[in-house]
């Protein structure tokens, strides 16, 4: 019996091919894109902990001194002879690259904290005069042309980081304290008077700084997933409904209700299964495509080493195909209770659905209008960023319920505003199709909002970025020597062919309780005319001058809710804040005091890095000169435009992603319209028939019934602007600012509606081309069969 | 004449090849006149009726409207001419269900530009539908729906107003009634009216009567 059933069920699909077609296409779809999406961030989370994985002291408990400043080695010296058993590490990044030198006392350093084999000829290395540097195969390759020390493979390592011997750290990096003590476990607590302990994070800070841009990645692979399975829900809805007869049959030949839904369910599952397949093996390819870009805008804003290429792994294919299981089971939860619960001996009739669908009209209004209360709510209340994803997801869901209750609003306005009958007859019509096409249109303007709401915070970003870059790059050339002696000489020559010579001197110090970056400033024009500062006392620069106050970075600014006149810790005693500036694409808190501030607190601060005021005409000639004076290595004479030029790019590379995905949803929701119009198609010849009995000819006819498809596309791309710009705004006011913490001001670009409205257009029309050209050709004999007598 | 049927043939392919469906059909209509086109299943009279109306075309020979041969007329004529000069009722009412009543009954004569508010009142009145006016079509009982499409046609105050088995979908009592209604507007605008029955009791009720058999005039 059960097979019987599921044959005459699954006949549908065979009659039906283009629904099928539809509706595995809508399923592959939204789990190809969810599925891409989540291998991304695996691929990535995969990398952080092999990182943190491979440096084990990394895992271990640690004590720091509690100003921030470096431990004195005596400080190590006492506490080994009161019988704690600690190792001392100096860590830093070499000044002009990339690479951190973890510098390690292989004698003391705890088992636990050993990420490379010490026994032996390694323990040799580190206690030989001449100590190596321990780095992974691929950091050795780049390594070897910049650094007289000998270099050793330690494949486990992640890329650049470099382990060596304490001493060798020390004068590599310039710094001749200790960064901090690792404690081996089972000492004694609280930690010793003028120490703070850490305790290593649950995650390593890299995953930790990068969970927002895998929560932004996350939230916009959902959307699309949640686009795609409109599609579905679709699809499943007609053909449930289309099979009313078949049910009843079935039933009437003593199938019984539970084993109708178990065949039902069975059905689904077989589609979601196969679907699930073509879907995560389509998101594979996706997330092979847009894995370059994303560790590109990984390692250029958080300086994490993510590998380009993809990895398979299995618990990834099989959360994909159980992503595409319970969306089909979720998509149609609502087909499988109204066929459980709805009198299925009634008489089948084409329009119940549509019927039932306007008798749930109310319902979704007041769902709709109660999440966008809700979304206000969030907005003013919540905080943090799940506050803001919850906001726009209330904001993204009550808009799309509401939708088909605004366009039927709309659609009987202007049908009693219409004078001529057939204007009158078109949006008449046009309502009563809304309920099997709503599905698609709020599809869409999802899909549309998510364009304006996206396209509008990027645009705006880029547009402060680029105006923040011209005032944060003010000099004209900047420089790094690569000693102090070099620095020195560089100076002296300088000198008659500059107009100012600003030192760029920065400390890494944590600050309140973050890894953070400490700069000078000279006090000089070029700050006072360009330094982007967003809130500041009236006397900001006199202050930064006399060294009694400081600069923090916007995103520490609003991470410790600051304000101004508040004092930041530092060491050698806490300074007031003057003044806040903006600081995009650094996930680090930074302070700025002025240069004799600097010194006084952190004398041993690296003094390399200059910018170099000069004519801009004369820049060019200038940089060549110094590199060729001093035989400088390729990037450390850099004129901004160049720098400008990398910075740009790499903001165009991280936001690429972002790009590659609207398009993708964009084309999901066109599909949906194709879809929703090739199913209704079939069923709207009793409607179009009469009124083509009457006068219309079939090309007039095919010719309102696209326009009616333009007019919806168009009437939802009206909704989709304000709420993509509600959109762009809690992304910019609450979702950046949560998640990187700077706020931008947004900016409009009617423009780029326009281009978007243009696509939006061609996609409907292109959608509503099928039926057009089916209704265009339709002979008189499938006409007549509507008013056919003997069936 | 208003209509006249010259050598009527029009044949459909099938599986088992070309199915002549109306094979020399010879018939003339004068305006006022009532014919009822009878004859058993498949014989070809909604076929006859769906190329009067101008709804499909004719294989060969000649289908005048007032004069004016329509048989083989483009799609273009044919839709100009089923606006103005011919009204249709259909068994299943075909109404647009998108619109109300109200819209429902002006439809046609808005479509064809000949809109008259008042004979639309008078037809609302006459066919007892003033209560209605702001339902839609699936509020109303299979009976009133086809005093709507009667309305709708009448409306346009049509030559020929034709009519397929237009009491076909309703009980007897609600049938008769409405005949009478369809046949007395159509007496009180002088249009000629050609419809297909199955039922001699109809067939009797009009002016004459045309039996179809196998394609022919019996």
């Amino acid at each position: 019996m059960a097979r019987a059933g599921l044959t005459a069920l699954l006949s549908h699909w065979r009659r039906h091919p283009l629904q099928l077609a539809m509706l595995l296409l809508g399923l592959s779809l939204a789990t190809a894109l969810w599925s891409g999406v989540q291998a991304i961030n695996a691929e990535a989370r995969a990398s952080y902990a092999q990182a943190a994985g491979a440096l084990g002291q990394d895992g271990l408990d640690r004590l720091v001194s509690g100003d921030g400043a470096p431990i004195a080695v005596t400080v190590y010296a006492n506490l080994r002879r009161a019988g704690w058993d600690v190792s001392p590490v100096t860590e830093g990044v070499l000044i002009g690259t990339n690479l951190r030198v973890i510098g390690i006392d292989p004698l003391t350093l705890p088992a636990q904290a050993q990420q490379i084999d010490l026994a032996g000829a390694g323990l040799g290395d580190f206690i030989s005069a001449d100590s190596v540097l321990f780095v992974n195969a691929q950091t050795a390759a780049g390594l070897r042309t910049v650094t007289r020390y000998p270099i050793r493979v330690a494949p486990d390592l992640p890329s650049d980081v470099a382990i060596t011997d304490i001493s060798l750290a020390q004068r590599l990096l310039g710094q001749p304290g200790l960064s901090y003590l690792v404690l081996a476990p089972g000492n004694p607590k609280p930690a010793p008077a003028g120490l703070t302990l850490q305790t290593p994070q649950g995650a390593d800070d890299l995953a930790r700084l990068t969970d927002s841009f895998h929560l932004n990645l996350t939230a916009f692979g959902l959307l699309s997933f949640a686009v795609g399975l409109f599609i579905v829900y679709s699809a499943i809805g007609l053909a449930f409904e289309q099979r009313r007869p078949v049910f009843r049959t079935l039933r009437a030949l003593g199938l019984s209700a539970r084993a109708l839904t178990g065949l039902l369910l069975a059905e689904l599952l077989i589609l979601a299964l196969i679907a699930g397949v073509v879907g995560v093996a389509l998101g594979y390819l996706i997330a092979g495509a847009l894995l370059p870009d994303v560790a590109a805008t990984l390692r250029g804003l958080y300086g994490a080493d993510v590998p380009g290429t993809l990895s398979l792994r299995p618990a990834w294919w099989a959360a994909g195909i159980g992503i595409a299981v319970a969306g089909t089971l979720v998509a149609a939860a609502q087909s499988l209770w109204r066929i459980w619960h709805l009198p299925l001996l009634a008489t089948a009739h084409p329009r119940a659905w549509a019927r039932a669908s306007s008798l749930a009209l109310r319902w979704q209004a007041g769902a709709g209008v109660g999440l966008l209360v809700a979304a206000v709510a969030l907005g003013m209340a919540g905080d943090g960023l799940w506050a803001g994803f919850a906001t726009l997801g209330a904001v993204l869901i009550g808009a799309a319920l509401l939708l088909p209750v605004v366009l039927t609003i709309l659609t009987a306005t202007a049908q009693r505003m219409a004078r001529g009958v057939l204007a009158q007859w078109f949006w008449a019509d046009t309502r009563q199709q809304l309920p099997g096409l709503s599905l698609a249109l709020m599809a869409l303007l999802l899909a549309l909002a998510a364009n304006v709401g996206v396209g509008t915070m990027v645009a705006s970003f880029r547009l402060t970025f680029t105006g923040w870059l011209d005032q944060r790059l003010a000099s004209e050339i900047y420089v790094t020597a690569r000693t102090p002696d070099e620095a020195a000489q560089m100076l002296q020559w300088l000198a008659p062919q500059t107009d100012a010579i600003l030192p760029i001197w920065a400390a890494e110090t944590p600050l309140a309780g973050q890894p953070g970056d400490v700069f000078g400033m000279t006090d000089h024009a070029t700050y006072r005319d360009n330094w982007p500062l967003l809130y500041a006392i009236p006397d900001v620069w006199g202050q930064m001058a006399a060294g009694t106050a400081v600069l923090v970075n916007e995103q520490f600014y609003r991470r410790e809710r600051l304000a101004l006149g508040d004092t930041v810790a530092l060491p050698g005693g806490a300074l007031p804040i003057a003044g806040v500036y903006s600081d995009y694409g650094n996930p680090k808190p930074q302070v700025i005091l002025s240069t004799d501030q600097l010194i006084a607190r952190f004398q041993d601060v690296p003094r390399l890095r200059y910018g170099l005021r000069v004519d801009p005409a004369q820049a060019p000639a200038l940089a060549a000169a110094l590199q060729a004076k001093f035989a400088l290595p390729d990037g450390s004479v850099l004129e901004n435009a160049s720098i400008k030029a990398m910075s740009l790019q790499v903001f165009e590379r991280t936001f690429a992603v972002t790009a590659a995905l609207n398009v993708l949803t964009l084309g999901v929701a066109g599909l949906a319209m194709f879809a929703s119009l090739m199913t209704l198609s079939g069923m709207r010849l009793p409607q179009l028939a009469p009124v083509w009995a009457m006068g219309l000819t079939k090309r007039r006819l095919a010719g309102l019934d696209f326009a009616r498809t333009l007019a919806l596309a168009a009437l939802t791309l009206l909704m989709a602007l304000p709420l993509g710009l509600v959109l762009a705004w809690v992304l910019l006011a609450v979702v950046n600012v949560a998640a990187f913490g700077w706020r931008l001001p947004m900016y409009v670009f009617p423009m780029d509606w326009l281009r978007l409205a243009g696509f939006a257009l061609i996609a409907a029309g292109l959608a509503a081309l099928g039926p057009w050209r089916s209704l265009a050709r339709l002979v008189p004999a499938d006409l007549l069969k509507v008013f056919a007598n003997e069936h | 004449m208003l209509l006249t049927l010259s050598s009527v043939t029009k044949s459909y392919p099938t599986v088992e090849g070309t199915t002549i469906v109306l094979d020399g059909i010879n018939l003339a209509l004068g305006a006022g006149e009532s014919l009822a086109l009878t004859g058993e299943s498949g014989s070809g009279k909604s076929t006859l009726l769906h190329l009067v109306a101008g709804l499909d075309t004719a294989d060969a020979g000649e289908i005048a409207i007032n004069g004016r041969n329509i048989a083989q007329a483009p799609d273009a004529d044919r839709a100009a001419m089923r606006r103005g000069t011919v009204g249709l009722i259909f068994q299943q009412f075909n109404l647009i269900p998108s619109l109300d009543i109200a819209a429902n009954l002006a439809f046609q004569a808005r479509l064809a530009g000949r809109h008259d508010a008042a004979w639309v009142a008078e037809l609302a009145h006459t066919l007892g539908l003033e209560g209605l006016l702001a339902r839609y079509p699936e509020q109303l009982s299979g009976g009133q729906q086809q005093r709507v499409a009667i309305g709708r046609t009448l409306a346009v105050r049509p030559a020929l107003v034709l009519a397929d088995e237009p009491t076909g979908n309703l009980d007897e009592a609600t049938g008769d009634g409405v005949l009478d209604l369809m046949l007395r507007l159509v007496a009180q605008t002088g249009a000629g009216l050609l419809m297909v029955t199955h039922s001699p009791r109809l067939s009797a009720r009009l002016d004459r009567t045309v039996r179809l058999s196998g394609g022919r005039v019996a």
